[in-house]
C-alpha cells in the first residue's frame, strides 16, 4: 500500500480529520472518517464505508460536470480515508463577509452556476455550506466534502440541496444572506434554465412549509 | 413585543408563567433573581392516539384554576405580589396556546401588571441555562413537537440544524403507539421505548438520513413501523434500532454545529432530554470537542411553566412586554425570529 509522508492534523471536523501530507512531491490532504464512539459499531462502519466509497465517485462526476473538485489519489475503505489534492486558497466562509458587495455578487453567482452544473448532471452535493467551497489562487471555486452527496435528478433532492445552501447563508452570513441567496439563484437558473430552476424554487418553498413552525405552513 | 417604560429595572419581583402549548398545562413562578419558587402542571393524557388539540385545550381550561392556585400556594406568593405575567405565545397547538393566553390576559388585566409573550423554544433553552449554569451552548432542543440545534449568534438563537419533517419525540411516540404501548402517568411513551430499547441487542438496518446539518425522521419511522407490522422482529430490537438510528442522526447534526460554531458547551433540553441513551451520545461528542455537556433537570425537561416564568423575567427586565393587541398566539413562531437582548 502506498503511503503519505509526515501527515499533520490541520482540521478536526465533525465527521473527519483532515491531515496535510506529502505524497510523491505533491501536497495532499488525507481525509480520515474517524470511528464515532457514540453510535453502534455496525452502524458506524456502514456510514463511514458508504461515504468513503461515494465521495470520490461523486467528486469525479462533479469534475466531469464542470465543477472543480480536488484530484483523488488514493482511497482506503477499511480505514475510511481518502487522499486528495490540496487546494491552495481560501474558504468562501472566511471571505464572504469581508469582500466588497461586487465581489460578493460575483462569488455568489459563480456558486449558483456551479450548483446548477451539478444538478444538471444529476448530482446532489448534500452539504452545500460556504465552508465546503474554496476559492483557489487561479480564481476557480472548488467544491469539497461530497460525503453526504448522492446521484439524484429529482426536483425534491435539488430543492433540499438549495434549501441547505440558503440555511447555511442564513446562519453564517446573516447580514447578507438574502442578497447572497438571490445571486446564487440567478447563477443557478442561468445554468439550469429558467423553467427547471423555477420548479426547484417552488420545491424549496414547499420544503420550508413542510418544516416545523414556518409561517406559511402547508396544512 | 415592544419596549416599555414600565419598571423593568426593579430588582425584586415575581413573574408567573403559563405554559399550554401542547398536552401540559403548567404554571411556574420565578423570582427576578432566578429562583424558581413553583412549577406545577397537569397533563392531558389522551385515551387513545395522539394529542387532540381541542380535547387538550378543554383539559387545560378545566385544570387552570387548580394549577394556578397550587403554584401560588407552593411559592408562598400572593397574586398581588406578582409584577408580570408571562405566557407561552408559540409555537404550539392553536387551541392549547389560546387557552393559556386567555388565562394570562385575564390575570394581567385583573392585577394590572404587564404581559409578556414568550417563545416556547427559547424558554426551553433559557431554563436549561438557568438550571445547569451553561452560558453559551450549542443547544439541542428535542421534544414531541420540535427538534433543532441552535446556538446564539448576533442577537438571536440561530438554527443550525433541524428536522425537515417530524420531531424526534413524535417519531418515538408514534412508533410506541403503533407497537401498542400506552401512555401512563409517570411513564411517557418515550420512556417506554427507552426501557424496551435497553433490552434490545440486534441492530436492525433502518434509514439514516442526514442532509447537511438537517435531518429527516419520517422515513425512519415509516421503515420501523413497516418492520413492526411485517413481524419477525423482536420489539426490543426494533426499539433499540430506532433509537440508535434517530439519536445517531441528531448527535451527528449536533456535532456538526459544535465543530462549526466552536462553542464550548452542549446543552440538551426538551422532553427527549430525559433519555439516558441520548444523553450519553451527546456526552461523547462534547468530550471529543473539549466541550462541557449539560442536560436540563427532568422537572424542567418537559413543557413547564417555570421556563416561561423565567424567560418572562429576562424579557421584562430588558424592557420587553406584550400589549394586549399583540398577544395573539403564534403557532409557528420560530426561535430565530426572536430578539434576545439579554445576551451580549
Amino acid at each position: 500500500m502506498d503511503t503519505v509522508a509526515e501527515p499533520t492534523l490541520f482540521k478536526k471536523g465533525a465527521e473527519a480529520n483532515l491531515y496535510l501530507a506529502d505524497w510523491h512531491e505533491r501536497k495532499v490532504v488525507v481525509k480520515v472518517r474517524i470511528p464515532k464512539e457514540y453510535r453502534p459499531e455496525a452502524l458506524d462502519k456502514q456510514i463511514r464505508g458508504y461515504r468513503t466509497i461515494h465521495e470520490p465517485q461523486l467528486m469525479h462526476e462533479a469534475k466531469a460536470a464542470g465543477v472543480p473538485t480536488p484530484l483523488i489519489y488514493m482511497v482506503n475503505v477499511p480505514e475510511a480515508s481518502i487522499t486528495m489534492q490540496y487546494v491552495e486558497g481560501q474558504q468562501i466562509k472566511q471571505l464572504l463577509n469581508k469582500v466588497s458587495q461586487d465581489k460578493r455578487r460575483e462569488l455568489c453567482i459563480s456558486i449558483g452556476e456551479l450548483i446548477g452544473k451539478l444538478h444538471r448532471q444529476g448530482l446532489i452535493h448534500g452539504d452545500l455550506t460556504t465552508s465546503n467551497m474554496i476559492l483557489s489562487g487561479d480564481g476557480k471555486i472548488y467544491f469539497v466534502d461530497f460525503g453526504l452527496g448522492e446521484k439524484n435528478s429529482e426536483v425534491e433532492a435539488r430543492g433540499v440541496d438549495l434549501h441547505l445552501m440558503k440555511r447555511a447563508l442564513q446562519s453564517t452570513h446573516y447580514m447578507f444572506w438574502e442578497e447572497c441567496f438571490k445571486w446564487v439563484l440567478s447563477g443557478y437558473s442561468c445554468v439550469l434554465g429558467v423553467e427547471a430552476a423555477g420548479r426547484v424554487y417552488e420545491k424549496i418553498k414547499e420544503i420550508e412549509r413542510r418544516g416545523r413552525y414556518v409561517e406559511e405552513r402547508k396544512q | 413585543m415592544r419596549k416599555t417604560h414600565a419598571d423593568p429595572q426593579k430588582r425584586d419581583g415575581y413573574c408567573l408563567g403559563i405554559e399550554s402549548s401542547a398536552d401540559d398545562f403548567g404554571v411556574g413562578i420565578a423570582a427576578f433573581n432566578g429562583e424558581i419558587l413553583a412549577n406545577k402542571s397537569d397533563s392531558y393524557i389522551p385515551a387513545e392516539g395522539g394529542i387532540h388539540p381541542r380535547e387538550a385545550a378543554r383539559h387545560h381550561s378545566e385544570v387552570a384554576d387548580t394549577v394556578l392556585s397550587d403554584a401560588l400556594k407552593a411559592a408562598g406568593v400572593k397574586p398581588s405580589d406578582l409584577s408580570v405575567i408571562a405566557f407561552s405565545q408559540g409555537p404550539g397547538l392553536g387551541p392549547c396556546l389560546r387557552t393559556g393566553a386567555t388565562v394570562a390576559r385575564a390575570l394581567a388585566s385583573y392585577l394590572e401588571v404587564p404581559l409578556v409573550g414568550v417563545n416556547h423554544s427559547l424558554a426551553h433553552i433559557e431554563i436549561g441555562k438557568l438550571k445547569t449554569g451553561v452560558v453559551d451552548p450549542v443547544a439541542l432542543y428535542a421534544s414531541g413537537g420540535n427538534t433543532m440545534v441552535t446556538a446564539f449568534e448576533a442577537g438571536r438563537y440561530r438554527v443550525f440544524g433541524e428536522t425537515l419533517d417530524i420531531a424526534l419525540g413524535n417519531c418515538l411516540d408514534v412508533f410506541a403507539r403503533e407497537a401498542g404501548l400506552k401512555h401512563r402517568k409517570g411513564l411517557p411513551l418515550g420512556a417506554a421505548v427507552e426501557r424496551l430499547a435497553a433490552e434490545g441487542k440486534k441492530l436492525i438496518s433502518l434509514p439514516y438520513v442526514v442532509k447537511g446539518m438537517d435531518l429527516s425522521l419520517s422515513g425512519l419511522l415509516t421503515a420501523a413501523t413497516t418492520k413492526l407490522k411485517e413481524g419477525g422482529f423482536i420489539l426490543e430490537d426494533l426499539c433499540y434500532s430506532l433509537q440508535e438510528n434517530a439519536f445517531s442522526m441528531v448527535t451527528e447534526v449536533t456535532e456538526r454545529a459544535l465543530a462549526h460554531t466552536e462553542k464550548r458547551e452542549v446543552l440538551l433540553t426538551g422532553g427527549v432530554a430525559a433519555n439516558k441513551r441520548l444523553q450519553s451520545m451527546l456526552n461523547i461528542i462534547a468530550e471529543e470537542h473539549d466541550a462541557r455537556f449539560s442536560v436540563v433537570p427532568l422537572e424542567y425537561a418537559t413543557d413547564n411553566g417555570a421556563m416561561i416564568a423565567w424567560t418572562g423575567v429576562l424579557a421584562y427586565r430588558h424592557g420587553l412586554v406584550t400589549s394586549l393587541d399583540e398577544s395573539y398566539v403564534k403557532l409557528r413562531w420560530r426561535v430565530d425570529k426572536v430578539d434576545v437582548p439579554w445576551i451580549q
